[in-house]
């Protein structure tokens, strides 16, 4: 907080005062879209790049799909400070994890480990993780562990502020038995509708593709994502 | 049908999912049928949330059920009284205005938006919505309700102008069913009105013969 002296005393500026901005007031925030979807062999995971401080676009090209491990990644959505910090605990826990089993980690582990920090520090927290990747044993699956730290498996997971006004199109548009590139144009279709409708979503479409052979990132600008003929 | 407080969803949204969809020749207006108290019991499961203010003018309520009775009622009486008036039938854009007006007016004490849809010879087919303070906006379609906020995505993608009496029934019978399988205050059957020049249907689907989708 700005000071600022008076006659014979300071005082600190408050947030009502008009020389300091209404934004620094608010904690930085992922108000989000998050989503990823399991097909034979591997996983697509998406979110959108908006970081929002109040009403003030901290970041507008933020990388919400972060590495845990080579084949496993998060989406982040909630509080920035906290998800990143879960996020670099356990990608910690997994790598020493992973050295001391002397084999890649599998996917349940690595979501287990945020469900046990998620939950163990829920009255703290506000974060809301979605777990995805291929390991050999499972293929390629996506855990949702939303705010409160319950832990659960799905064929796709959908988060963030953005994601309520998904839900009837993700109910309606997904089938189990989806190709890679199908998988694809969906997670990039169901993120432009949530970016058109939600506030605190926007910017660039960010996909990731986690297969047995690696990684493949993909971005989809603004002005190349699809649209709608109600707009 | 009491309020619903919501603390994700700002202000105070009734428990239940409407929309009014514009099609080629008409339109078609829909709800679910639950109402609920608090949010934890269903006080009926067959409600039916369209009302009739006039031959083929239909309203639906988001927001307070007494607030919402109170303006139908007065609606439904200035309606009948200025077409007899003119000799002739309202036109749908007077139906809303009437809501708007009075929405606008009380606006400090009222909660309830509205959405007015009908046929008239003017302008044929048309949906307006009535805001909670009373902004009147006349579109394709609309969707309103504390289950609306589960299917945006899906009407965005979905609706295209000029469909046929079938193609909107579909959508908005999917629409319905896809924020009641999402929204535990929406629920019950969908109740659904056709509205065209030669009058108004209404057509109830019942609960098995909802569209299923993959999970269930």
């Amino acid at each position: 907080m700005a000071l600022c002296t008076g006659a014979n005393q300071t005082e600190p500026l408050s947030q009502h005062h008009d020389l300091v901005p209404d934004w620094t007031a608010h904690e930085v925030r992922t108000g989000t879209t998050i989503m990823a979807v399991e097909f034979d062999g591997g996983v697509v995971m998406g979110a959108d790049s908006r970081t929002t401080t109040g009403a003030y676009i901290a970041n507008r090209v933020t990388d919400k799909l972060t590495p845990i491990h080579d084949r496993i990644f998060c989406c982040r959505s909630g509080s920035a400070a906290d998800t990143q910090a879960i996020a670099d605990v356990v990608a910690y826990q997994l790598d020493l994890h992973s050295i001391v089993m002397n084999e890649p980690p599998q996917v349940k582990t690595a979501a287990n480990l945020f469900r046990r920090f998620c939950y163990r520090y829920r009255e703290e927290l506000m974060a809301g993780i979605i777990v995805a990747g291929w390991d050999k044993r499972g293929g390629g699956q996506v855990f949702t562990v939303p705010i409160g730290g319950m832990l659960v498996r799905q064929p796709v997971a959908v988060g963030g502020s953005g994601s309520s006004y998904i839900y009837g199109f993700v109910d309606e548009n997904f089938k189990p038995g989806m190709s890679k590139e199908e998988c694809i144009r969906f997670t990039g279709k169901a993120l432009a509708l949530a970016m058109e409708r939600d506030g605190s979503s926007g910017g660039v479409a960010r996909l990731a593709a986690i297969t047995e052979a690696g990684l493949e990132r993909s971005v989809i600008l603004g002005n190349q994502l699809p649209t709608f003929s109600s707009s | 049908m009491d309020r619903y407080f919501d603390q994700s969803i700002k202000g105070v949204s009734t428990g239940t999912t409407i929309l009014a969809v514009k099609f080629n020749g008409g339109v078609i207006i829909g709800s679910d049928s639950r109402a609920s108290m608090g949010g934890s019991y269903v006080s009926s499961k067959t409600i039916n949330k369209l009302i009739q203010v006039h031959d083929r003018i239909f309203c639906c309520i988001a927001g307070s059920l007494a607030d919402a009775q109170a303006v139908t009622k007065m609606a439904k009486f200035q309606l009948s009284f200025h077409s007899i008036q003119m000799e002739s039938p309202p036109l749908v854009k007077a139906a809303a205005s009437v809501m708007k007006e009075l929405c606008y007016s009380n606006k400090d004490e009222l909660q309830a938006g509205f959405i007015t849809a009908g046929w008239d010879r003017k302008k044929g087919p048309q949906v307006y919505t009535v805001s909670l303070g009373g902004m009147l906006l006349s579109q394709p379609f609309t969707i309103g309700g504390s289950g609306s906020t589960y299917i945006y995505g899906y009407v965005d993608s979905k609706y295209k102008p000029d469909m046929s009496r079938e193609e909107c029934l579909q959508f908005a019978t999917n629409a319905i069913a896809l924020a009641m399988g999402r929204d535990n205050v929406s629920g019950g059957v969908v109740h659904l009105v056709v509205i065209t020049e030669d009058g108004a249907e209404h057509v109830v689907i019942p609960g098995d013969k909802l569209p299923k989708f993959h999970d269930e």
